[in-house]
């Protein structure tokens, strides 16, 4: 019993990460797109 | 620093013109919001508003907390006088210090009107003078030197006015905590509660923020 | 210099259809930083997270047996306590982070205290909401105000501070000391408050709801394989949250330099009586 909550929490937090893990990379995409090579890491 | 900050305040006045009667006020809405039921507590029969009196004085008091802490910073901001101050080269523990103080004598003046009024309101007994009165002294203490830090870290912004009560109130949460339990205890006398335990919780969080606000106050002057 | 991996989903994601950028330019390494914040090191990251993540959902939703009183409830801290362990490690960055801050003023810590900040409050979004779906079938109720979860909370809301004042519009160095400040002194806060509400709790009624059970081995197991694999999805998304950082800053420099230059131009056309020629 109380599966529901079970798959609640797991759906939830799953969800959760994965969107954020998405908006990461595409954060990440757009903002390298508009920084020239050189300067797109951290060299120091 | 303090005498600064409270001559400013004698000449305009805004705490009693303001800040105190929106504490008067906070009082009043929660006596109408609160039904006037009656409770059976251990021994005693009481109106539920009188249960939830210490409560709701102190949600009184941190809410007129709030706004006086936001005036205490819009002051100096106003003509950068922090850099003046800085420049001056006095010491930022003592600016910290002051400047709490001042806040702190502001708000037990406004305390001890608040507290006159919620005995007449909410219709509360007294069983322990020392021990409400040591209370108060602790927690607005401990109040002030929380918000006086955390008011500084918002000075200057317009968005000030709702960024300190974020910062500022679950900092709080231990102050509130321990001041409306003691404050029960010395009003109802309850068995299940040890006032000076709390009282003591108050003292611990005062002396951590009179050492952390006067250490933090150093690197949050450097303003270039 | 991109490694292919078939297997699909956010980890591995950066080089799907990365646009792999333009000409190298003519400086020296030969590689080409492709448009995006990934890098073989996160891609790597990124399968190991999955991996685990996978291993997870085997031994915590399938392999591992349901518990005595709890029922399958258990299965959500498998959930819970992963989330919580990262939530605090990522303040605890924060604040150590900040303190080298203040000593050094480098840049790097202060985007290293920024970035773990906002992943912290994002599994401690996670680790209330597995923590009430969790108490609700256990105890009863979706929350209580115990010391553990009244001073957690409380820190959740105090690092959303954080987060506001990291975003506040003052000059940079300005912003990141009060910041940094902010950071070291939420944590100590969290001390403080976690340790007041348990020291005197014995004076009030409110008592910590605790655990009264006790895991098995396989429970156990899965557990650590929860705490693994959250570790590893934190550390991912750490680097690539503080790479975003990074180009922010970047994108930010160049837009002050280039202000800079025009501002720079326009002078020198208009000359000494400022009209234009």
């Amino acid at each position: 019993m109380h599966w529901e909550y079970v798959i609640a929490g797991y759906s939830i937090v799953g969800v959760g990460l994965a969107v954020y893990a998405v908006s990461l990379i595409r954060t990440g995409r757009a903002l390298a797109r508009q920084v020239p090579p050189k300067r797109r890491r951290f060299l120091d | 620093m303090a005498g600064k900050d409270l001559r400013i305040e004698f000449t305009s006045r805004v705490v009693t013109a303001q800040i105190l009667p929106f504490g008067f006020l906070i009082l009043i809405m929660f006596g109408l919001a609160i039904p006037p039921e009656l409770l059976v507590v251990g021994d005693a029969r009481r109106s539920v508003l009188e249960e939830v009196a210490p409560a709701l004085f102190w949600l009184a008091v941190l809410l007129s907390a709030l706004m006086a802490l936001g005036r205490a910073f819009a002051v100096e901001a106003h003509d950068g006088n922090l850099d003046a101050l800085r420049m001056a080269g006095i010491d930022p523990a003592g600016v910290f210090l002051g400047k709490a103080l001042a806040v702190t004598a502001e708000l037990v003046m406004v305390e001890i009107v608040l507290g006159l009024g919620a005995f007449v309101v909410f219709d509360a007994p007294l069983a322990n003078p020392v021990m409400l009165a040591v209370t108060i002294v602790l927690a607005t203490a401990g109040v002030t030197l929380a918000g006086t830090l955390y008011a500084a870290l918002a000075a200057g912004q317009r968005a000030r006015d709702t960024l300190v009560p974020l910062l500022v109130l679950p900092v709080l949460a231990p102050v509130l905590l321990g001041a409306t339990l003691a404050t029960r205890d010395a009003l109802f006398d309850e068995p299940g509660v040890a006032g000076w335990s709390w009282t003591m919780l108050l003292a611990v969080f005062a002396l951590l923020y009179v050492g952390v606000g006067t250490l933090a106050f150093g690197p949050l002057l450097e303003e270039t | 210099m991109t490694i292919s991996d078939s297997s699909s989903g956010a980890g591995t994601e950066a080089q799907d259809s990365a646009p792999q950028n333009a000409a190298p330019d003519g400086a020296s390494t030969g590689d080409s930083t492709p448009a995006n914040t990934g890098s073989r090191g996160t891609r790597r990251l990124g399968v190991a997270a999955l991996l685990a993540t996978a291993a997870l959902l085997l031994f915590g939703l399938v392999l591992s047996p349901p518990e005595a009183s709890q029922a399958e409830a258990v299965r959500l801290f498998y959930l819970h306590l992963p989330s919580v362990a990262v939530a605090y490690l990522g303040f605890f960055i924060t604040m150590v982070a900040s303190i080298i801050y203040l000593r050094k003023g480098s840049l790097f810590w202060d985007l290293v205290a920024g970035s773990a900040a906002e992943i912290g409050v994002v599994f401690s979004a996670f680790m209330l909401i597995s923590g009430s779906l969790w108490g609700r079938p256990t105890w009863g109720v979706y929350w209580v105000w115990d010391p553990r979860l009244t001073s957690t909370t409380v820190m959740v809301v105090m690092y959303i501070g954080y987060l506001a004042v990291r975003r506040l519009e003052l000059p940079p160095e300005v912003r990141s000391r009060r910041a940094a400040v902010l950071g070291i002194v939420s944590f100590l806060n969290v001390i403080v408050v976690r340790y007041s509400v348990k020291w005197w709790r014995g004076v009030h009624q409110g008592e910590t709801v605790g655990l009264d059970t006790q895991m098995d081995g396989l429970q156990l197991f899965s557990f650590f394989v929860g705490l693994v694999a959250f570790m590893l999805i934190f550390a991912w998304m750490l680097i690539h949250r503080f790479r975003i950082s990074w180009l922010r800053h970047e994108i930010d420099e160049q837009a002050l330099a280039q202000a800079l230059a025009e501002r720079r131009a326009e002078t020198n056309a208009t000359g000494l009586l400022g009209r234009k020629n």
